[in-house]
This record gives structure tokens, sequence and C-alpha cells, in this order.
């Protein structure tokens, strides 16, 4: 008895460094974060004079500046481009793979290693890739691909093009929504910043391989039988990929979903080495802003609402998740 | 007949998903093939209008001036590929073991409230570290840690707990608990039990947890950026970042550079990726 509770002391004594400092590094600096977006805190001298909700409220303003709104559409932009392209490829990758082909490890390697590899380094390729090209020195990278194969009509700005899809206020449609009493979804800020499709080919090309080994576990985790059933009674290999196998690999497209939606809200590394803020903000993002406003401008405070706001849509996301993932586990 | 049409994708299957896999396969591999082509070349041949064609000699003069070339404002990467190398080592090892005996205790040793404790440490990991940085800078300039190479390895460990945690203490939930009971009937204690039993039983758990610490911390670019300011200590992502972003260097030099910064990890990768994947499947959730 007195082994066992000398056990448990030392135990406690083990996690405690580790505890104690994940409860000081996360939690605790959470606290001071969220305390100092309250306040007036805006040059290097701390000001923690009490100003309630101004900093979020002039994050969502106009006024100075729009930065913040661009920057939640390019992060919309980015997350549902990002997690189709990812969950598209990454399945479509695994059914190939599952089908017994030789030299499986090497394919599922190639498809897995540019996990391996930095956002910077990414970036800085994916840059000189896309690099669209000027009149002086002619079309380059994929352009200059697109030229060669005859595509072309293919060529565009990338990450250069400022353009921004919606509805314009004064199209018909935009009139229209004004009559219906939704003036608010005509805005540049409800809509498509195309510029952000280079950010998503170069996030993709690094994290596709991730949905794809989770699928291919997946696949192999369903029985032989359950597709040889299926097949008795008639079914079509689309019908057994439809009625039987998309099914069955729902919880996997979930957690997919949730791991990769909350490293796309995060996204910074890859937008400091490949495009910065862009042509009016075109691929700013709020953690870009936020590290931009704060050690580079001074803005604490209002780099500490970003940073808040971010953490904020993150928890929802994640919190749901780990209580149940913990929930089955006890159970 | 029905069943043979029924069968026919099957069979038709295998050139189509050759073909298939060996264009995704291409697409993959282009800008790894384009930085090494690039960085080949010499700076005579290289252009972006050029981009796509071999080079017409070998020459390893990029890789020379990305290593060790020194730049208006920039030195060479030399310096900090050695900076990435002295932070990532003791970082990995201290936070593998870490890692192992909080995964242990966790797995092994469930105190009350483990179960409420051990997701409020995994929240950790997922949260974005810009809602962190402002009080770590000034905690850590209080520590005297701040542009520090020890105040960056600190990070490290502290913000690799989670992970580390996790994985191991899935790694020793697998083995059976009879095994601790028996020493325990034994008269060994916890300590004992652990480096006579856990710990010679743990090589592959260290391995995957060493393998994704290395990864993630070698490529970490935020803190790293933000707790280094001195150019002499910053580590191998920041430099390039300066490199890449300096307009008066060429771009053969860039990709050279992008191509020793990405060496590591992808050696680790080709030769342990086995372990990587189990890394990604336990874990499944950092990113």
């Amino acid at each position: 008895m007195k082994g066992l509770t000398r056990d448990r002391t030392i135990s406690v004594a083990l996690v405690a460094p580790s505890i104690l400092l994940i409860a000081v590094f996360v939690y605790g600096f959470i606290g001071f974060t969220g305390f100092s977006s309250l306040t007036k805190w805006d040059s290097i001298t701390p000001d923690f004079t009490f100003v309630g909700l101004h900093n979020y409220a002039r994050l969502f303003s106009t006024v100075p500046t729009d930065r913040f709104l661009c920057d939640l559409r390019n992060t919309v932009t980015f997350t549902v481009l990002f997690l189709i392209a990812c969950i598209v490829i990454g399945f479509f990758l695994a059914v190939l793979l599952d089908r017994h082909v030789k030299g499986e490890g090497i394919f599922r390697n190639i498809f897995l290693f540019p996990m391996a590899i930095s956002y910077i380094v990414t970036g800085v390729v994916w840059r000189w890739i896309l690099s669209p090209g000027n009149p002086q020195s002619g079309a380059t990278g994929i352009n200059q691909l697109f030229d060669f194969l005859g595509l072309g009509f293919l060529k565009w700005g990338w990450f250069t093009d400022p353009t921004i899809l919606y509805i314009h206020p004064e199209s018909g449609f935009g009139t229209f929504l004004a009559h219906i009493g939704l003036r608010g979804l005509a805005s540049p800020y409800i809509g498509v910043s195309l510029a952000m499709i280079s950010v998503v080919i170069a996030a993709t090309w690094q994290m596709s391989g991730y949905t794809m080994a989770m699928y291919l576990a997946a696949l192999r985790g369903i029985p032989t039988e359950m597709r040889e059933a299926a097949r008795v009674d008639g079914a079509s290999e689309l019908q057994i990929y439809r009625r039987v196998i998309v099914p069955m690999i729902r919880p996997v497209t979930l957690s997919a979903l949730i791991v990769l939606g909350h490293i796309s809200l995060k996204i910074f590394d890859l937008v400091v080495s490949m495009t910065g803020p862009g042509p009016a903000f075109a691929t700013d993002v709020p953690a870009f802003y936020m590290w931009d406003t704060t050690f580079r401008g001074g803005n604490f405070a209002q780099g500490a609402a970003i940073a808040t706001l971010l953490l904020l849509v993150v928890a929802l996301l994640i919190i749901p998740y780990l209580v149940s993932t913990n929930r089955k586990e006890v159970r | 007949m029905t069943t043979a049409s029924h069968r026919r994708p099957l069979h038709a299957g295998p050139i189509v998903i050759y073909a298939l896999l060996l264009i995704a396969s291409v697409v993959y591999l282009t800008p790894v093939l384009v930085q090494l082509v690039t960085g080949l070349k010499s700076f005579q041949e290289v252009s972006l209008s050029r981009m796509w064609q071999l080079p017409k000699s070998l020459s390893f003069e990029s890789f020379a001036k990305a290593w060790s070339g020194a730049y208006q404002g920039l030195t060479g990467l030399s310096v900090n590929f050695m900076n990435s190398v002295y932070l990532t080592v003791p970082a990995t090892l201290i936070s593998a073991a870490l890692g192992s005996m909080n995964g242990y205790v966790l797995a092994k040793w469930k105190f009350r409230g483990a179960n409420i404790l051990f997701p409020m440490l995994l929240f950790g990991m997922f949260i974005p570290y810009q809602s962190i940085l402002i009080p770590l800078v000034r905690v850590l300039q209080d520590m005297h840690l701040y542009g520090t190479r020890g105040g960056l390895i600190f990070v490290h460990i502290v913000y690799g707990i989670p992970i580390t945690t996790l994985i191991f203490r899935n790694y020793y939930a697998a083995i059976p608990d009879e095994l601790i009971e028996a020493s325990k009937i034994d008269g060994a204690g916890i300590l004992g039990i652990y480096a006579l039993i856990l710990f010679p039983l743990s090589l592959p758990g260290f391995v995957v947890v060493m393998i994704w610490q290395f990864t993630s911390i070698w490529n970490d670019f935020l803190f790293a950026v933000i707790i280094t300011s001195k150019p002499s200590l910053q580590p191998i992502t920041v430099a390039l970042n300066n490199l890449a972003g300096s307009f008066s260097v060429e771009w053969n030099v860039q990709m050279a550079g992008a191509l020793i910064a990405a060496l590591p990890t992808l050696l680790v990768y080709i030769f342990l990726s086995r372990y990587f994947m189990s890394g990604l499947l336990a874990g499944s959730v950092k990113g």
C-alpha cells in the first residue's frame, strides 16, 4: 500500500511539469491575448486601457482598412477549394491504389512525400512554377507550358491576378438582391479571390497525400465480403462505390475535413513565402495579417483581436472533435 | 453475359489505372524535379523562360552559392543549416523523452481527472500559435531567452508536449496491463517498470515521435521568425525565405537553396517512410 502511494506521487510528479507548462503557455497565454485584444495597446509600450470590443469592431469595418474583410473572403475561398481538392484527389488516388497495383509502395510515397517538406520550400518552388511572366520576358512557368501544349488560352496571371468574382451591386442580379433585402450579398467581400487558386494548388500538392493515406487505410478496412456480396447482388462497380464504400468511409471524410479545415484556417507560412498579401490583399489571410500588424506594425491589441477570432473559429471546429474522440475511447 | 458486363470496369482497368497513376506521379514530382534541374543550371542558362529545359551541362555553382555565397545582407545557408541542426536535434530528443514519460503515466497510471486533462492537453496542438505569440515574446524576454537558440528549443519542447504525449500514450495503451501488474507483484515500482518493461518496448514509438518532431521543428517558420531575429541564429526556413524574397538572388540559387532546406526531412522520409505513415495515422491530427 505504501509503495503504491509512493508510485502515485511519482506518477504525478512526472507529468506535473508538462501540465504546468501547458497550463501557462497555452491557457494562460490565450487568456492574456484575449485580454490584450480589449485594450488600447498599439505601440511597443503596453497600454492596457480598456476599450471593450473596439478592436473587433474595427476589424469588421472598412475604416481605416477593409483588410480583415478581404482576409475572411480569402480564407473562405481557400478553405472551400482546398478541402474539395484534397478530398476528391485523395479519394481518387486511394481508389486507384486500392486496385492492388504493382509498385503501390512507390506510388504511395510519391503522393505522400510533399508532406515532409516545409511550407516555405513549397511556397518558393510553386511561386516559381506559377510565375506568369510579363510582356518583356514572355510567358513563364506553367503559362509557358500551356503555350507549348497549344493551350495558350489557359494562360493567366495566377497569384498576381487581383480579380475578385462577386455579384456587382449595380448588376441585374445585384439590384434583384437589393430588392429582396439581401443587398449585403452583392459585395466584393462575399466573393472568390482568383489569386488564392495558386495557393490552393501549392497546398493541395502538399496535403492531398494525407487524405490519400487516410482513405487508403479506410478502404483496406472494408471487408472484401461486403464488396463481393454487393457484386453478387448485381451491383456495378460504380454502384458499389456509391452505395457501399462512400457511406462506410464517411467518418474518415469527416475527420479529414476537420484536420485539414483547421490547417487551412491557420495557413501562414505558405502565404509568406509564396505571395505575401498580394495585390489589393488578394492573397492576404488572417494569420498573416496578425503577424504583420503585430510584429511589423506594433499594433498589439489589433493583432490580439485577430488571433482571438482565429482561435475561436478553430476551437469551434476542434473541441467537438476532441470531445467525441475522447468519448469513443472511454466507451 | 450480364456478369461479364458488370465485371468489365474491373478488367478494362489496369492500363487506365497505371496510366492515371503515372500521370499523377509526374505531377507530384514536377516541383522537385524543377528544383533539381534549375539548381543544376549555370547562371547563364537560368531564366524563367527556360525553366522547362534541361541544363546543357551540369553545374553545382548554384548549390555552392546558396550554401556559402554571401549576398548583400544575407549569409550563406550553411550557417542556417547548422543552426537548424543544433535546434532540431536537442529539441527532438528532449520532447521525445518528455512525451514518453507523459504517455506512460497517462496510459498506465491514470489518476483522477486524467480523462479531462488529456483532451485539454491535446487542444494545445490545434491552436493557431498566433493566439499565444504576444505573451510568448514577453515571457521569453523576461526569461532572457528571447532571440536565443535556447529559447527556440524551449518553445518547440513546450508546444511539442501534446503531440508527443498523444503518440506515446496510444502506443503504451496497446501494451497489456498484465505485464505491468505482474512486475508490480514482483515488487517493481513505477520507475522500475518503465525502465525494465516499457522503455525497451518503446523503440518504434520513439522512432515515430522523433521523426514527427524532427520534421515539424525543421520545417517550422513561425516560431523561428518571431523568436530569432539575428540572421546568424536563424534556422534554414527563415533564411530561405529571406533568400527567396531578395530580388538580387537568382532563381537557380533560390531553387538550390530550397532543395538544401528540404533535403534532411526528405531523406528521413525516404528511409523511414513506414514510420512517417504510422505517425501520420496515429497522430492523425497535426498540421
